[in-house]
């Protein structure tokens, strides 16, 4: 037998843990959630970072990328010379529109040319099905998987764009991934929409043919050398650049994909330390009060010990193995389920962020650390109360504990006391006299309130920002843009489209404000100065009409620059004649995401010295003629891309459905736990502590509900109390993390739902009810007799 | 079942023990209790047969584990009868259901411990009064308190009263309902021999004046000359019952 190979003292160790196994259960449950959601976070975020790493490395990922309007090859040989540029790519990129066979709604494509021999020096292909491109031939593309599956396009199978205004039939050879397009989203687009939008690599002899290219490039990315210093390599990039129509260069932190993916790690490190802090904390409370009340009953029990002859030191750890095979239970288990979480996690990334291949990685290191993290916290709780009995003197220790001294409460002071029943008085004078624990317990309940809040409100964030964002803001049905301005004339030819019930022009030109050091680059939206379709909002969401004179900036972007209405800015076009000029701020827009600068059309085109142009339209259609009217669109040779509005949210919403609905779950048990845990545990020292009493109350004829009442009361005034507090932590923190994520992407409001606030009320009471009734139970079983026999 | 009213003048006693003419309260026929203890069973009673009767003083004497507890705990609707019967007032106590079971202890017994079992966190007054909040026709907390002799003591908490002032606190909250019995195990087994005897003049008070039949375990002799009568109890069955001819007031009493 096990149990007999064991000193006398470590079989009282077990006995003690088996005495007491809900508790430790409960305690072990805590603290294993914080270790799993600490292993599952860390693990994953090395196993993307490191993949991350290694596919760039593999792949030759570009370090700066820059887009311009078109330069001779030989740029590139002169962007070569650029001290710390290492290697250089030049290609051809056109945003087209596409048709896939048996899909109505537009979808648009991204063409990339490699080389017609189809090895890229940067940003190579990991071909995943089918075949490289054949050299020599002009109608052949690799699609990205991510669009491939989500349209179920195969090798073989052939598709329609149309490149500068003519229709081309593709025939799909490959499908491949790029380090480029890990996580795969339209420029300017919110939300990812695989199905309607798609990466297409193509030659670059038949794309620059077909997009009167040749010998020339509008796109190069690069690498740099080691030791270069990017922002000068950036700077001499663009000062080459200009002439060619180059719109800025940017490193690797502005590239949409790996700014996506670097986001995501972001958070997932928040939540690896915010979520593993509280359970721990909770874990640490917990086993404070156990340990306190187990040494409190053992007091005699200690005295003797020490009256053999035992040490204080052996006396210690003692009572230290028993916190420690806690703390193994709890992070051990907590790990393995950990590792579980963070591979499921893993397989869930890579529904939204594709890699060819995901390592798994579990460093030690994060093992280690979780379990050195839970004993602290273990040990931090409990310490000060072993510490206490281990010095207290035998003779001492031999006595029972002083008797408990209470008193009358303030509130019964107060003159509240004439409408107390003696059961209501034991109840308030025991919250009085145990104010720490009474303190801890409402602080234990309050942060599972608040996990819930904080959990749900993302969803509920986002909800409202996308009905604020398409019900209030963006009502266009489509959005048409040209490959060039266009004349004020195209509104009218697009107007008069069968089932168009209404359009509005936009000019969008890109730009660099600057006040004085401060300089950000962005677009200037111009838009009709009432717009019914496309409109801004205030900070009541509540449309605006832009001034005639000066520009509407987003409220970020205000900040971002630190101007306010009345000052003034210099806006550098990036396009064109690039004209430079001082404009006023005229006020402010409240935007979720993007940064932009707003003013009229008419002051676009002012600004810009140029005639009445437009950039694109904005659409009302009747929905029965919604098909007609794209296939008249995607005919015209000048509209480079369509794109409808209503699908991609629905389509958005049902891809993170899932996820969001997995998380809410897992929040929602973890947040459980946790109220579980802890009002099972005050449940269970106070009836340890007052078993006694209330005993004597049912010899006097109490009923149990009676005394149930006595000990529950306790604890659901403490739980009523700690539920509102929770749900105000909830808010706050819910406004810090959107504070925190706040990115020039995306903004999150904080808006949290009644219904997440009476979910997370109600899922703490439902633990609390829970372990109430578990102890409840043995209220129901306590044994009078054996009970009073003793002094305690 | 009726509370029986307070009625304190002398009495007389039939030749067998039992006085004449008085009501038996409870009516004890070969009541046995077994322990089980999985390998080996513990008879604490063993068909006891015994009547109590209204107002009347019984102290039971009998060794270390003779079954005086379990019979008291029996009696008083704390434990349940494993053979035999217990009538109070003609119901039987051994099939009563866990309701009934409280409601008698609520309104019929009182219960007095060595170990006072008073709550800590209510004051004198206030332990008695957790009793008069739930009885039928309680005397007011003052008023069990004033019986008791710690009519001044009623603002304290039992930590800051002395061993015996917590057990007349224990007696007060015991009487306070009226009980229609008391039953005392060991009331005076934590005190000293002083305060031993004002705790028994206390319940004899009680016994007296309010006619309450009192049953009191002891371990001293010379405490059961206070009683009418006398029931030794030897290996969980009665050995004897001894008619005390004159009845000594505590105050009497020396050890
Ligand atoms: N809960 C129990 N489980 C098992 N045996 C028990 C239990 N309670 C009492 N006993 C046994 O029943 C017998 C009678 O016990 P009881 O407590 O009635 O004795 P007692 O006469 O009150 O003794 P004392 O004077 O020491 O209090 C004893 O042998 C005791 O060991
Ligand atoms: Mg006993």
């Amino acid at each position: 037998m096990l149990l007999a190979a064991l000193n006398a003292l470590d079989r009282k160790v077990l006995r003690n843990l088996w005495e007491m196994r809900g508790q430790v259960i409960a305690i072990a449950l805590v603290m294993l959630s914080g270790v799993a959601t600490f292993v599952m976070a860390l693990s994953t975020i090395d196993s993307l970072e490191q993949t991350r790493e290694r596919y760039y490395q593999d792949y030759r990922f570009a370090e700066v990328f820059a887009p311009l309007v078109r330069a001779p090859e030989r740029v590139a040989e002169q962007i070569r010379e650029i001290p710390g540029v290492s290697q250089v790519q030049t290609r051809v990129t056109a945003l087209v529109n596409l048709s896939v066979p048996g899909y109505t709604e537009p979808v648009s494509g991204q063409l990339l040319s490699i080389p017609d021999d189809g090895r890229p020096a940067l940003n190579q292909l990991y071909l995943e099905e089918g075949r490289r491109l054949t050299p020599g031939r002009d109608d052949e593309v690799i699609l990205s998987d991510i669009f491939a599956e989500a349209q179920d396009l195969q090798p073989g199978d052939s598709i329609s764009a149309v490149i500068n205004g003519r229709r081309k039939q593709l025939t799909v050879v490959g499908v491949a991934l790029s380090p480029e397009y890990i996580f795969q989203i339209k420029p300017g687009a919110l939300l990812p929409a695989p199905e309607r939008f798609g990466i297409l690599w193509m030659g670059r002899t038949p794309l620059g043919t077909a997009q009167d290219m040749e010998g020339a490039f509008n796109n190069v990315t690069l690498t740099l050398a080691p030791g270069a210093d990017e922002d000068a390599v950036i700077d001499r990039l663009d000062a080459l650049l200009a002439p060619y129509g180059g719109q800025s260069a940017h490193g690797r932190d502005l590239q949409p994909s790996h700014n996506y993916l670097s986001e995501e790690l972001r958070q997932l490190r928040g939540t690896a330390t915010v979520i593993p802090t509280i359970f721990l904390a909770v874990a640490a409370f917990l086993l404070n009060i156990v340990i306190s009340r187990l040494i409190n009953t053992q007091r005699t029990q200690i005295a003797a010990m020490k009256a053999f002859g035992y040490s204080n030191v052996a006396v210690g750890v003692h009572y230290l193995k028993l916190v420690l095979v806690i703390v193994v239970i709890g992070s051990i288990v907590g790990s393995v389920v950990g590792v579980w979480m963070g591979i499921e996690l893993g397989e869930l990334y890579l529904t939204f962020y594709r890699f060819p291949y995901l390592d798994y990685v579990l460093e030690p290191s994060v093992l280690a650390i979780a379990l050195l993290v839970s004993a602290g916290a273990a040990l931090a709780g409990t310490l000060y109360a072993i510490r206490k009995a281990v010095t207290l003197p035998p003779a001492v220790a031999m006595r029972p504990a002083p008797p408990a001294l209470y008193r009358e409460t303030l509130v019964e002071r107060l003159g509240l006391k004439r409408w107390f029943s003696q059961p209501t008085r034991m109840i308030v004078r025991q919250l009085q006299r145990r104010p720490t624990k009474a303190l801890l317990t409402v602080v234990g309940v309050a942060a599972a309130s608040a996990i819930l809040v904080l959990g749900q409100f993302s969803g509920d964030s986002i909800d409202y920002m996308l009905q604020i964002q398409f019900d209030r803001a963006q009502r266009e049905d489509l959005t048409v843009s040209f490959t060039d301005p266009a004349s004020a004339q195209a509104l009218y030819e697009v107007q008069g489209l069968r089932g168009v019930t209404y359009g509005e022009p936009f000019r969008s030109v890109p730009v660099r404000l600057r006040n004085g050091h401060r300089t950000h680059r962005t677009a200037i939206q111009g838009l009709p100065s009432e717009a019914r379709l496309h409109r801004i909002l205030d900070e009541n969401q509540e449309p605006i009409t832009i001034p005639p004179e000066g520009m509407l900036l987003t409220d970020y972007l205000a900040e971002l620059l630190d101007v306010q209405p009345g000052d003034e800015l210099t806006a550098e076009v990036l396009e064109g004649r690039r004209p430079e000029r001082t404009v006023a701020v005229a006020g402010l827009v409240k935007e979720y995401t993007g940064v932009s600068a707003y003013m009229t059309v008419d002051g676009v085109n002012r600004l810009m010295q140029e005639g009445h142009l437009i950039s694109g339209l904005y659409l009302a259609a009747d929905a029965r003629y919604r098909q007609e009217i794209l296939q008249s669109l995607q005919e015209r040779p000048r509209v480079a891309d369509v794109t409808a509005q209503e699908d991609a949210v629905a389509s958005f919403i049902e891809s993170w459905a899932e996820t969001i609905l997995t998380f809410t779950f897992i929040i929602t048990l973890l947040a459980g736990i946790i109220a579980f845990g802890v009002v099972y545990n005050s449940a269970r020292i106070s009836l340890s502590e007052r078993s006694r009493e209330l005993a004597s109350l049912r010899v006097l004829g109490f009923t149990r509900g009676e005394i149930s009442y006595i000990l529950l009361g306790e604890l659901a005034i403490l739980t009523l109390i700690a539920v509102p507090l929770g749900l105000v932590a909830g808010w706050l923190g819910s406004a810090g993390v959107a504070e925190a994520m706040a990115t020039e992407m995306f903004r999150i409001p904080v808006v949290i739902d009644r219904s997440t606030f009476a979910l997370a009320a109600l899922a703490v009471l439902v633990a609390a009810a829970i372990s109430g009734l578990i102890v409840r139970r043995r209220l129901d079983h306590l044994d009078l007799i054996d009970v009073l026999k003793t002094r305690e | 079942m009726e509370m029986h009213d307070a009625n304190g003048d002398t009495r007389r006693t039939a030749p067998n023990g039992a006085p004449e003419d008085r009501e038996n309260v409870f009516e004890v026929r070969g009541l046995t209790k077994v322990y089980d203890m999985g390998e080996v069973q513990v008879h604490a009673l063993r068909g006891v047969d015994l009547d109590l009767y209204d107002s009347e003083l019984v102290v039971l004497l009998g060794a270390s584990g003779s079954g005086k507890s379990t019979l008291l705990n029996i009696l008083g609707g704390l434990d349940t009868a494993t053979d035999g019967s217990v009538r109070y007032e003609g119901w039987d106590l051994t099939r009563a259901t866990e309701r009934e079971l409280t409601r008698y202890r609520r309104h019929h017994v009182g219960f007095i411990f060595q170990f006072y079992n008073l709550i800590p966190s209510l004051t004198a007054r206030e332990n008695v009064a957790i009793v008069t909040e739930i009885a039928d026709d309680p005397m007011t907390p003052d008023e069990a308190l004033e019986v008791v002799g710690l009519g001044d003591r009623s603002d304290h908490f039992p930590a800051q009263l002395s061993g015996g002032q917590q057990q007349r606190v224990a007696i007060a909250r015991a009487i306070a309902k009226r009980p229609a019995v008391l039953l005392c195990d060991e009331p005076t087994g934590a005190l000293d021999s002083e305060t031993g005897i004002i705790v028994l003049d206390a319940l004899d008070r009680v016994n007296r004046e309010l006619g309450t039949t009192t049953v009191v375990i002891t371990h001293n002799v010379e405490q059961s000359k206070i009683a009418e009568r006398v029931i030794y109890l030897r290996d969980g069955q009665v050995e004897t019952v001894k008619v005390n001819e004159h009845r000594k007031a505590p105050k009497e009493l020396e050890w």
